[in-house]
């Protein structure tokens, strides 16, 4: 173990991104991102990477997109304005298979917002941003501490998924300072090999067992061809109604067969719970603190926190809906991923809603106050 | 004499035979430019694993499919900031751009500007065909006052970008302009573009008798093909030409500018030097 | 018949644009009703090459015959 550093959030991030093997950054500044394309500046150079800032949002997304190509191991980073404009080459990266993480520190929005003021109100961005059918992975952690093994984890899987990752922050942990130890090692996936030779017939969008390719990098003699136009196993483009259908599905079919391995969820006090509260980010550390607080006075409430908030965690909420009597949904918006728990829970139990949107992170209590109405003087 | 022997060109090894005929209209003169970007790749001796071609969207951009070499067709615009990405992640790689007039000095036009400002070491080759052929002939950054385009019915108000002068001002080290129909030349000036370590910006004109020919009375690509064979002047002419003879739909061809300033990548090498991470 | 050149048409490439045609200095080439180049007069051609110079669709190629007198 490393010595025990003090640590923001958006500085972990950056590290994670590093010890994961990122060796190539694009940025463009934007409030409260902007720290991590600081310290990648500071820190890249000094380990033979790059470091570029870019003219826009846009030219930041399309340089790591050239680089990932070319072999390197890619982010950036913005916050929701600058992740709006992204949005068109996030599906550029869906659609021809790029790895690449974009980390993405919520404020205050729509439109200009409030910068420097914490929000959770990109969630749907970050699952339907782009146009047209695709799948997503999105990590929201709540600690310096698991920024830095978000990161990890982003890297790793843009790797293995060959896809856009989101690393979905909230100005909370962004700029929140913890005491933390980094791990000296971390298990790193390693950028996806063709297994075939030109003249053994190689396609490189032909997908392995796990349905995704194997695409060869820049540089490697393969002579790849690589569109954001639906193409088919050789690359090229194709308006063939089934290869169309079969591009589209294996998309989702990819993260989809990865199952519940790559829903990352932690449950506190929820043994016995009868009522739980689910929150993510920022907002569940105030969250763990009202149920605390609850239990302190004998009320049966737990926590439901989600780290992977897309793929949806579809199954954990359905159990939890058929163990609890109600669910409190905590978030800092006028109430976004409350829909997806409703949804998932299937009128199993109540779903209630504490929503929060005026600038300021939540209060304990506040939440505490969220689930007493739940609980509707039941304190069991 | 057969009429289908089948003659082989050197050239032809750096397209990928079975992707050919192209898509272009007959007559169009990307299928031009695109044979004098590989005769210069071959004249220069290119390696055709060590070189990536980039295009945006667009008639243009639809060349890097035809060009047997690892090759991105990116989004509408963006082929700069990718072929950047490209660079500074592999430096050995010759990273060549294809783009068009709307591509690069429309919805890539801030990219562009950058590029040429990092002087970032890409060879970036625009064809210019005066309008956005693909969508049908609306009027782009580059058509001619007074041109007709579907969307200027009746005649363009806005005034044309000089696409050359725009990478000089901005900071390209290489900046030249060459036709269709100087076939040789054109490739003459985008070979020396690879041998400019730095930003090197080739203006191609092209002939889009389609989209752009047909609603300006230049129906016959062959046509459009002598206009520039009689208004195009090599430099050094044209710079002493009368100003009432340059204002006469005369444009420059030849080397229009080139300094020597340093790229982008030597420049981050000196930067990985003072953080102490060079060679890493 | 003494031919100083022959010209090679792919006539799967091309698309009758008829650039050849226009530049060739001899008359030597025309469209076909189908839209395709064909040599109309193969003995005035000087193997100059500008047809395969600008041909947009690499479907005409000249080559001087060794040894003629042009």
């Amino acid at each position: 173990m490393t010595k025990a550093r003090l640590m923001q959030g958006n500085e972990a991030c950056a590290e994670g991104a590093l010890a994961a093997g990122v060796n190539f950054f694009a940025g463009y500044p934007i409030t409260p991102s902007t720290e991590i394309a600081e310290t990648m500046a500071r820190l890249l150079p000094k380990r033979g990477g790059t470091f570029v800032q870019m003219e826009d949002e846009i030219a930041s997304m399309g340089a790591i997109l050239g680089a990932s190509l070319a072999g390197a191991k890619v982010m950036d980073a913005t916050s929701g304005p600058g992740f709006s404009l992204k949005q068109e080459l996030i599906g550029y990266a869906a659609c021809a298979e790029i790895p690449c993480v974009v980390a993405l520190v919520q404020r205050v929005g729509p439109s200009t917002g409030q910068p420097t003021a914490p929000s959770q109100g990109d969630v749907m961005q970050t699952r339907w941003g782009t146009h047209g059918d695709h799948s997503i992975l999105v990590l929201s952690p709540w600690s310096v501490r698991e920024t830095f093994d978000a990161s990890v984890l982003a890297v790793n899987y843009a790797e293995r998924f060959r896809m856009p990752v989101i690393l979905l922050l909230d100005e909370i942990v962004g700029h929140l300072r913890e005491r933390v130890v980094l791990p000296e090692h971390v298990e790193t996936y390693p950028r996806r090999k063709p297994k075939k030779t030109r003249a053994e017939g190689y396609q490189p969008f032909a997908p392995d067992d796990d349905l995704v390719p194997n695409v060869a990098d820049f540089g490697t003699g393969y002579h790849i061809h690589v569109t954001g136009l639906i193409h088919d196993e050789t690359g090229f483009p194709s308006g063939s109604p089934a290869v169309t259908a079969e591009a589209i599905r294996r998309m989702q079919e990819k993260i989809a067969r990865a199952g519940e391995g790559i829903v990352h969820t932690e449950a506190s006090f929820m043994e016995d719970a009868k009522w739980a509260v689910v929150a993510f980010g920022g907002t569940a550390r105030t969250a763990y603190e009202a149920v605390r607080t609850m239990r302190a006075r004998g009320g049966k409430v737990g926590l439901l926190r989600l780290m992977t908030i897309w793929p949806f965690a579809d199954a954990v909420i359905a159990r939890l809906a058929k163990q609890v009597r109600g669910i409190l949904v905590a978030e800092l918006s006028y109430g976004q991923i409350v829909h997806e728990v409703r949804r998932a829970a299937a009128g199993a139990c109540p779903v209630a809603l504490c929503a929060k949107y005026n600038m300021k992170a939540f209060e304990p209590a506040e939440i505490v106050a969220g689930i007493e109405k739940l609980m509707g003087g039941d304190v069991k | 004499m057969s009429a289908e022997q089948t003659a082989e060109r050197s050239f032809e090894r750096y397209f990928r035979a079975n992707r050919l005929p192209h898509l272009w209209c007959p007559g169009c003169g990307n299928g031009i430019a695109m044979k004098a970007i590989v005769q210069a790749i071959e004249k220069k001796g290119l390696s055709q694993d060590d070189t990536v071609i980039v295009s945006g969207i667009g008639c243009s951009s639809r060349a890097s499919g035809y060009m047997d070499f690892d090759t991105l067709h990116t989004a509408h615009g963006r082929a700069i900031p990718f072929a950047t990405g490209i660079k500074l992640a592999n430096p050995k790689l010759n990273v060549v751009v294809i783009t068009g007039d709307g591509d690069c000095t429309a919805i890539g036009g801030n990219h562009f500007i950058h590029g040429c400002r990092r002087n970032i070491d890409l060879t970036v080759v625009l064809f210019n065909n005066n309008i956005y052929g693909m969508t049908g002939g609306q009027a782009s950054p580059t058509t001619p006052l007074g041109a007709k385009a579907t969307t200027a019915p009746y005649g363009s108000v806005d005034r044309p970008f000089d696409a050359c002068r725009l990478a000089e001002a901005s900071g390209a080290t290489y900046v030249a302009r060459s036709t269709a129909f100087h076939v040789r030349h054109l490739s003459d000036m985008i070979a020396g573009g690879f041998d400019n370590k730095g930003f090197s910006f080739i203006e191609a004109m092209v002939q889009c008798p389609t989209a752009y020919g047909r609603k300006n009375k230049m129906a016959s690509p062959a046509a459009m093909m002598e206009w520039m064979r009689d208004h195009a002047v090599m430099k050094a002419a044209f710079d002493k030409l009368p100003d009432t003879e340059k204002s006469a739909g005369r444009f420059p061809i030849g080397l229009l500018y080139q300094s020597e300033d340093v790229d982008y990548d030597t420049a981050y090498e000196v930067v990985k030097e003072r953080a102490g991470g060079a060679g890493k | 018949m003494h031919l100083k050149a022959t010209i090679t048409v792919k006539k799967l490439r091309c698309k009758g644009c008829g650039i050849c045609v226009a530049f060739c200095p001899k008359h030597v080439l025309a469209v076909d009703a189908l839209s395709k180049v064909f040599i109309r007069d193969a003995e005035a051609c000087i193997g100059c090459g500008q047809c395969e110079l600008r041909c947009p669709d690499y479907a005409i190629f000249a080559d001087k015959v060794k040894g003629a007198a042009v």
